[in-house]
């Protein structure tokens, strides 16, 4: 990678991934590992460390957002007998990697700050609740907890104090709605991964009733950090409003993809062109989706804003957990709502009616618009229909699982009525300018529908044609056109 | 009680904290539609999961709608229930829900009897913007008492909530997720084939007829057609405190004297009464508990009328199968004396009879088909109707119900007391028993009849009746829950109990599974219990042991209670179940 771009990103979750073995607990203490927790096990009361997590403004990197010092408070704050923490380690977007990178490449580093979590909210069990889909990551986690006890650093009386503090693993099933906080807590306790009404918030009734803090494995991955560089520190990286900085998996129809871990504020510009080298093949720039399946798409027209919490949702799109994927000019939007569709659909958990059956009727529409079977009246329903699963589902999958749509229908219009007033040209055609008249096309057609003599210009029966594109891979001179 | 400010509809309101939108609103004169919600707190029912979404409103500062039926009021709150945005989301919702509901409402078993279907009146559906693939769930028909129609689920999960907090069967929950999650058994399996008890509570609160009981009205048609067989019926102690409701008599009203009219009329040969049975029942189950107390047998012993909660303690309990009386349920005793002493009697061979029964619950109709209660491969009852089928064949065979001159039970096995009758409630069976015990026990008469200190609601009770120095300490549940309690208590030796009613439903069978849907109207049961101490009160006789018929019964055929003979006819034996 050229200078320039490496000098835009910046590591604080990614620190030491790639740089130890994450399978020696003594690699980590060798770069400062543990000795944040040494610190404010010596040096500062509970309340204090909520303070300099609430002063670093760090916020929820899972894509919620929420500051996290706020959450542990609002867990410390309740009276009970036993109080969690809970890693989500649930990734579930499509294309996103960034909390596996963290796990398999730095796991003592999440270790150490659930134990700072711990310490802070007055909580002496924490559980990691992962993707069973991860295995090198277990692994490595499994490891990284029987180092840890075997050092003192988890267990009772963490380095000699009072303060003692245990992990468990525990795999999820494979649902994706168990991302949600509520429906991890539900699948913790070995009921139906569903979630649960809020409030009470899992901070006033979480596990098993208890008070409990869930926090993503970026957030607690950066909490180390911030213990000993200082939330000043951390505060000088990033947006005002949004500290610290983001990974993204940056993926799609960009020359290099990968994991990108850059300050906040950031523009998308930024991300694609410098870092990820611009549009693979040099096509056109279309969008960049971002958020994953809750989020939207972003425009040339807003590639130019630095992205942060808020910014982002002002130009149509959400954080999210960080997937990031770019579009080049051949991406047929309503192709792409159909896809985050049919998955939000297969993984709502079906519990409330918007989510359950307003989905997959959203997603029956993308269908049939695109079978051209559709209607000018199925986009108001789409639209519609939307808007209200948006605003009554009961839990975040079905309140952001038609972003996809609201956002590219606002922005691609036009390819929604291509479909619906099924104008959308579906046939290949032949550039009459360039066509030499080699006959390769008529003869791999499936569906002989290209006529024409030898060193005649050749046309394609567009009623006729299947776009399968076997005349497109064949044509020597590339004259026949995409639909 | 602290009270919070809040505002509806921009209007000021000062409402108990810990009200619910949805109650606040009503108090506001609002009505917000809900479908999923059913919260009885008084009967341990709360299903506050907030699943169907047709009861959202705005609260200021929410970017998302709130469910009604869930949310409780706080300090401040700003309510606003008629939003463009709120009323649309709610039709959406209902629409969705209708767009995957087959429509069969015209034949469908709950037609003018559902929720789903009153709603989409209320909201006034004409229309239905969404059309898209349904559910095809195969029906499932394996038990003799519950019919399972996935299609027709919308995911209340009232269901489970009576299955697995309520009654703590835990045979119902959510399966699958997405478009194809629907309330099941683990795997998928057959109702049959699981530790369902067959109480029926799931039948009692589910909206729609995604659960009923098994249609066993066009079985009991044919045998009435065609004439070929001596037709007899018997009516339980809830039905004729019940059945009126089914032709808009207000709940509670006394229509025995009705109902056996309209029985005949359907072409019944004779029409008896369970109460002679539930008589019988006492004769033989004050023996057992004195024979026990005599002979250091197992104590408590438990009451055993009750199919669901027999086949709930062969399931959960199967190391204590010994606690229950062994006598069987009034029911199968009726049935059995039927075709044994009556066709006798009648000059009929057993094969020439057909029994059937008016129950309230469906539990009854998977007890009726069980093999052990059976003689030469005649089955004891053969056919069972709940209350809400025979309303329905009454209504059928264009009878008049209000209207009905009144008549009474048949003589020989129609005759019944006071004692008999209560066995409808809570508490009834354990107090007949008690009446009889302490004049079996003491050859005195009691002196005082009505046992007070065993009646009541709640789900729990205990009392300790003294019998001339003898204490005996009786204890009461009804709901499966409760009676869970009261076993885990016995397993641990923590009981100090003699005897222990159990009855499966919230009430008794007043409550029971087959009785009219109550909608969540609880005082319904209230007035059907109240009914039936009523009929009790205004008795002549009211303690079994007096019922001279039974008497007869014992001196012609039987001989001693609890004898050679009443073991061969009225006693059974529990087998151990598994907990699927």
């Amino acid at each position: 990678m050229p200078a320039t771009e490496k000098a835009m990103q910046y590591r604080i979750a990614l620190r030491n991934c790639g740089f130890i073995n994450p399978e020696s607990i003594d690699d980590y203490i060798a770069v400062k590992g543990y000795e944040a927790l040494g610190t404010v096990l010596e040096n500062n009361t509970p309340a204090e460390v909520i303070e300099i997590v609430k002063k670093a403004n760090l916020r929820g990197r899972g894509g919620g957002g929420f500051p996290t010092g706020l959450k542990w408070q609002f867990t410390a704050r309740e009276e009970a007998d036993e109080r969690y923490i809970i890693c989500n380690a649930d990734e579930g977007d499509p294309g996103a990697f960034m909390d596996r990178s963290i796990l398999e490449g730095d796991p003592h580093s999440v270790l150490e700050a659930m134990a700072i979590a711990g310490y802070a909210i007055g909580s002496s069990k924490g559980y990691i609740y992962i993707r069973a889909e991860y295995p090198l990551a277990i692994e490595r986690l499994t490891i990284a907890i029987a180092q840890a006890k075997e050092y003192g650093l988890l267990g009772n009386n963490i380095l000699g104090t009072d303060f003692s503090f245990d992990l468990d693993l525990k795999l999820g099933a494979g649902a994706f709605v168990c991302g949600e906080e509520t429906a991890l807590i539900n699948s913790l306790e070995g009921k139906r991964g569903e979630p649960r009404k809020k409030p009470p918030f899992p901070s006033v009734s979480g596990f098993r009733g208890k008070p409990t803090s869930v926090n993503n494995v970026e957030t607690f991955a950066s909490i180390p950090a911030i213990i000993l560089k200082g939330a000043d520190w951390f505060r000088s990286v990033g947006t005002e409003g949004s500290p610290g900085t983001k990974v993204f998996a940056l993926a799609g129809k960009v020359k290099n993809v990968g994991l990108v871990e850059v300050p906040m504020g950031t523009t998308l510009r930024q991300i694609v062109f410098e870092i990820g080298g611009g549009i693979f093949e040099d096509k056109a720039f279309k969008a960049v989706q971002t958020g994953g399946p809750s989020g939207g798409v972003i425009t040339e027209s807003d590639l130019d804003t630095p992205i942060d919490y808020e910014s982002i949702k002002e130009i149509g799109s959400m954080m999210g957990s960080g997937g990031m994927i770019v579009l080049d000019e051949e991406q047929d939007m309503v192709e792409l709502c159909k896809f985050y569709l049919d998955f939000t659909q297969d993984e709502s958990c079906g519990k409330c009616t918007p989510c359950r059956i307003g989905t997959k009727r959203l997603y029956e529409i993308l269908e049939r618009l695109t079978n051209m079977e559709g209607s000018p009246e199925d986009l108001d329903i789409l639209e519609e229909l939307s808007r209200n699963v948006k605003c009554s589902s009961l839990c975040g999958l079905g309140q952001s699982a038609p972003n996809p749509i609201l956002s590219t229908i606002d922005k691609f219009r036009d390819e929604y009525e291509a479909y619906a007033y099924r104008t959308k040209k579906t046939a290949y055609t032949i550039d009459a300018d360039k066509c030499i008249g080699c006959t390769k096309c008529s003869r791999v057609c499936p569906v002989s529908c290209i006529t024409g003599t030898v060193k005649q210009a050749h046309v394609i029966d567009e009623s006729a044609c299947i776009a399968c594109g076997a005349c497109y891979d064949a044509c020597p001179v590339d004259a026949i056109m995409k639909p | 009680m602290k009270t919070v400010n809040i505002k509806v509809n921009g209007r000021p309101m000062v409402v108990k904290e810990g009200t619910t939108v949805l109650k606040a609103a009503d108090a506001a004169g609002i009505k917000i539609p809900t479908l999923c919600h059913l919260d009885l707190p008084e009967y341990g029912i709360v299903n506050k999961v907030a699943s169907c979404r047709v009861c959202v409103v705005e609260v200021e500062g929410r970017p998302a709608l709130v469910p009604s039926c869930a949310e409780e009021v706080y300090e401040g709150m700003s309510i606003v229930t008629d939003s463009v945005r709120a009323i649309n989301a709610r039709r959406n919702n209902l629409e969705l829900l209708l767009s995957n509901h087959p429509f069969e409402c015209l034949t469908c078993a709950k037609n003018l009897d559902c929720e789903l279907q009153a709603l989409a009146e209320e909201l006034n559906v004409r229309d239905i913007s969404f059309k898209g693939e349904k559910m095809h769930y195969p029906l499932d028909t394996s038990s003799q008492s519950i019919v399972k129609d996935p299609n027709k689920c919308v995911m209340c999960r009232r269901c489970e909530t009576m299955c697995n907090e309520v009654q703590t069967v835990g045979v119902l929950s959510g399966l699958r997720r997405g478009f194809d999650a629907v309330v099941a058994p683990a795997f998928n399996l057959d109702m049959i084939n699981t530790s369902c008890t067959f109480c029926g509570q799931c039948v009692a609160v589910c909206p729609t007829a995604a659960l009923t009981e098994r249609n066993d009205i066009p079985r009991v048609w044919k045998r009435l057609f065609n004439k070929r067989y001596h037709m007899s019926v018997q009516v339980a102690p809830a039905v004729r405190v019940a059945i009126g409701e089914m032709f808009g008599l207000p709940a509670g009203t006394i229509s025995t004297g009705k109902l056996v009219t309209a029985l005949r009329r359907l072409g019944f040969d004779s029409v008896f009464d369970t109460n002679f049975a539930a008589d019988l029942t006492i004769m033989e189950e004050a023996r057992e508990l004195i024979h026990r107390i005599e002979h250091g047998g197992v104590m408590p012993m438990l009451t055993s009328c009750c199919p669901a909660w027999v086949k709930f303690f062969e399931h959960q309990f199967p190391d204590m199968l010994d606690i229950p009386s062994s006598c069987k349920s009034p029911q199968i005793m009726h049935g059995s004396i039927t075709k044994t002493y009556f066709a006798e009697k009648m000059n009929l061979k057993p094969s020439e009879l057909k029994t059937v029964s008016i129950m309230p619950c469906v539990a009854k109709k998977a007890e009726a088909a069980r093999p052990e209660l059976s003689h030469d491969h005649l089955q004891d009852v053969d056919y069972v109707l709940s209350t809400r089928e025979l309303g329905h064949m009454i209504k059928e065979a264009g009878i008049e119900f209000e209207n009905l001159p009144e008549s009474n039970f048949d003589n020989i096995l129609g005759e019944s007391t006071g004692a008999g009758v209560i066995f409808g409630t809570t508490g009834g069976v354990i107090e007949a028993a008690t009446r009889t015990a302490y004049e079996l026990l003491t050859g005195e008469t009691l002196p005082r009849i009505d046992f007070e200190e065993l009646r009541g609601l709640e789900g729990i009770r205990e009392a300790t009746i003294d019998i001339k120095g003898l204490k005996l300490n009786i204890g009461i549940a009804h709901g499966l829950g409760n009676a869970r309690k009261l076993l885990e208590d016995i397993r641990s030796g923590k009981s100090k109990f003699h005897a222990i009613e159990i009855m499966a439903c919230p009430g008794g069978c007043v409550g029971g599974g087959g009785q009219p849907y109550h909608h969540g109207d609880m005082s319904i049961i209230e007035a059907r219990q109240k009914a039936i101490y009523e009929i009790d009160k205004n008795s002549p006789r009211r303690k079994s042991h007096e019922n001279e018929m039974v008497l007869k019964l014992y001196e012609d055929y039987l001989g001693e209670p609890y004898g050679e003979k009443a073991h061969e006819l009225l006693h059974t034996c529990y087998k151990p179940g598994e907990r699927i």
